[in-house]
């Protein structure tokens, strides 16, 4: 039944002038779970979240969150939510329990309440030291967690968690996911959307893809895996103009199915470890060193490539290019 | 759920009054730049001219100006201050994330005019008191100018809070909205007589500047801080008091429109 999920959406579109940005989605996310929605830029991620938290009127289609409309129920879905956007919107004049006392009367909670829970809050994300100083005064990490925090106030049963460590360093996005997960433990459901395949892989229990604004695929992070076969094979060349020799080479082993990104040439295998003596001595029959080799499971990046034919984010090479080094990393 | 408190917009308005005043004498820019700078520009045109009597009126310098300056504080607070402030709030998320919280949007409006009210009568004190200690500037003593003087602030911050939060739509980005904003605010203070004597400005400028309301609030504002012979100095010779009301509440209407039209809780473009 629609109104016992968490978040029931049926037919979403949404059109801005010529633009479809949803083009009916579909989307679930059962009480007390996590729910990955993972999507290039301008997939239509955050017009999800966006319609989800009332914030946006869909075109079409019809949604549910906590059991209620969220067009014509608005204010009950409100108070039903947390909401955490794509940047920390904290104040950066206000203090941490400024801030955290601000949101309170928002939610229309009483301030001896507020005073209680802002101290619970600022006590378990770390901020003490931070917590009567301006908010301008914060990191990046402590802003995100503060903003988190915010959203805490009237604990929500229900978390939209809008690309939570987007540019965050790595040390701060780890925190970031001990939060999540321990709030997770506690019963919460989180609706996550991200680009970063690593996080939704670690945090999410169901991973729903979407691109062009309609779900292309949903699953566990190993289902998907699976979706598109078995181990894969990487090998970095140490001279870059000699990589396409290498594709070239490496026909035999990964049939028509290699891609090339950067001095590195990837493929599907089938046959385990052995393969990897036909890859050495292919290599090596053409005079081209390898600087690294490795056979590893598909990660969600290899996924989302053959699903969408492109990268999560696409569109900056520098970021693609540290995504292939984390995920041989992985192996 | 017993910790819900049920609040009206106007109560959670009176309460946001406090966070915007904290905001806005936090931000040292938004201090300096909306709540001192007319007592900085009264001491300093005060210090070159202010002895200075206007023709042969026996009506100094500092008199006529401290008037402008007044009007011009209601600009500073209200327009100046919103249209430069909302849309770095708008850039950095502050609105979105109010939007998607149970606070009724009147709340936010109500918040912002609390806030502009307040630190105009705390910038009113300072700048007659400055006026007073400094320059002999003579207050007000009859209860109609007093009236006069209230109902006058009341309508302009009125008029200049709600075309703040219509202006604060056309700066695209937080940064650099001073830039777009600022230049509105000066043209309209060099035409409207707050810097020279209104009478004295050309014709095609007093024209231009009588389609505004800051003219009309500082001729207001004079008809307060100057005697009763000064209004033989105004275009018409009088004060022009019922027409002043007239025009600040034309300009109210049209603020109001097209603050509901145009006002936006996201960036453009993030519709």
């Amino acid at each position: 039944m629609a109104k016992e999920d968490a978040v029931h959406a049926e037919g979403l579109v949404k059109e801005f002038g010529d633009v479809k940005a949803l083009d009916g989605l579909d989307l679930v996310v059962p009480r007390g779970q996590v729910v990955g929605l993972l999507g290039p830029n301008g997939s239509g991620k955050t017009t999800t979240v966006r319609i989800l938290a009332t914030l946006l009127k869909p075109t079409k289609g019809i949604a549910y969150v906590n059991g209620f409309n969220v067009e014509k129920q608005a204010d009950q879905v409100r108070h039903s939510i947390g909401l955490t956007g794509q940047y920390a919107a904290v104040d950066e004049f206000l203090t941490g329990r400024e801030n955290l006392r601000m949101f309170g009367d928002l939610y229309h909670l009483a301030p001896p309440y507020v005073k209680q829970r802002s101290q619970e809050l600022i006590e378990w994300f770390d901020l003490i030291e931070a917590a009567d100083r301006p908010a301008k005064t914060y990191s990046g990490g402590m802003r995100r967690r503060l903003d988190l925090a915010s959203s805490l106030i009237a604990k929500p049963s229900i978390l939209f968690l809008d690309e939570p460590t987007t540019g965050l360093d790595p040390r701060s996005r780890l925190g970031m996911w001990g939060v999540i997960e321990s709030l997770v433990a506690e019963g919460t459901t989180v609706l996550l959307t991200t680009q970063y395949l690593e996080e939704a892989d670690k945090l999410a229990d169901d991973i729903v893809v979407i691109d062009h604004g309609r779900v292309i695929a949903h699953g566990t992070a190993e289902e998907l895996k699976d979706q598109i076969g078995g181990d894969r094979i990487e090998v970095t060349v140490t001279d870059l103009e000699r990589i396409h020799d290498a594709q070239t080479a490496l026909a035999p082993v990964f049939g028509g199915e290699s891609i090339v990104n950067d001095s590195m040439v990837s493929g599907p295998v089938s046959g385990g470890s052995t393969v990897l003596v036909d890859v050495v001595r292919l290599l090596d029959s053409q005079n081209i060193t390898i600087a690294d080799l490795a056979l590893r499971r598909p990660t969600l990046d290899d996924v989302f490539l053959s699903l969408t034919g492109h990268g999560a984010v696409d569109e900056n090479p520098e970021k693609a290019v540290s995504r292939t080094r984390k995920g041989r990393n992985q192996s | 759920m017993t910790n819900i408190i049920r609040q009206g917009a106007v109560g959670m308005g009176m309460g946001r009054v406090g966070i915007e005043l904290k905001q806005f004498f936090r931000d040292r820019e938004s201090a300096v730049f909306n709540f001192l700078l007319p007592m900085i520009l009264l001491v300093i045109f005060g210090s070159v001219f202010g002895g200075q009597d206007l023709g042969d009126s026996g009506i100094t310098f500092s008199q006529y100006f401290v008037a402008g300056m007044i009007a011009s504080g209601i600009v500073y607070t209200s327009f100046q201050n919103l249209a430069i402030s909302i849309p770095m709030e708008r850039e950095d998320g502050t609105l979105k994330r109010l939007q998607g919280t149970p606070m009724p949007p009147a709340a936010f409006f109500i918040g912002k005019i609390g806030m502009v009210s307040v630190a105009y009568i705390a910038q009113v004190t300072i700048l007659i008191a400055v006026g007073v200690f400094f320059f002999d500037i003579d207050m007000p003593t009859t209860s109609f100018a007093i009236f006069t003087f209230i109902w006058i602030s009341i309508l302009g911050l009125i008029a200049f809070t709600l075309l703040g939060i219509a202006y604060s739509v056309v700066p695209k980005q937080g940064r650099g909205a001073a830039a777009l904003v600022s230049p509105v605010v000066l043209v309209l203070q060099f035409t409207s007589g707050v810097f020279f004597v209104f009478t004295d400005l050309p014709q095609w400028m007093q024209s231009f500047a009588s389609l505004f309301p800051l003219k009309w609030l500082a001729q207001g504002m004079r008809s307060v801080f100057l005697p009763e012979s000064a209004a033989a100095m105004e275009v018409n010779g009088s004060w022009e008091l019922g027409l002043t009301a007239i025009v600040l509440v034309v300009w109210i209407a049209l603020g109001a429109l097209l603050a509901t039209l145009f006002f936006r809780w996201v960036p453009r473009g993030e519709n």
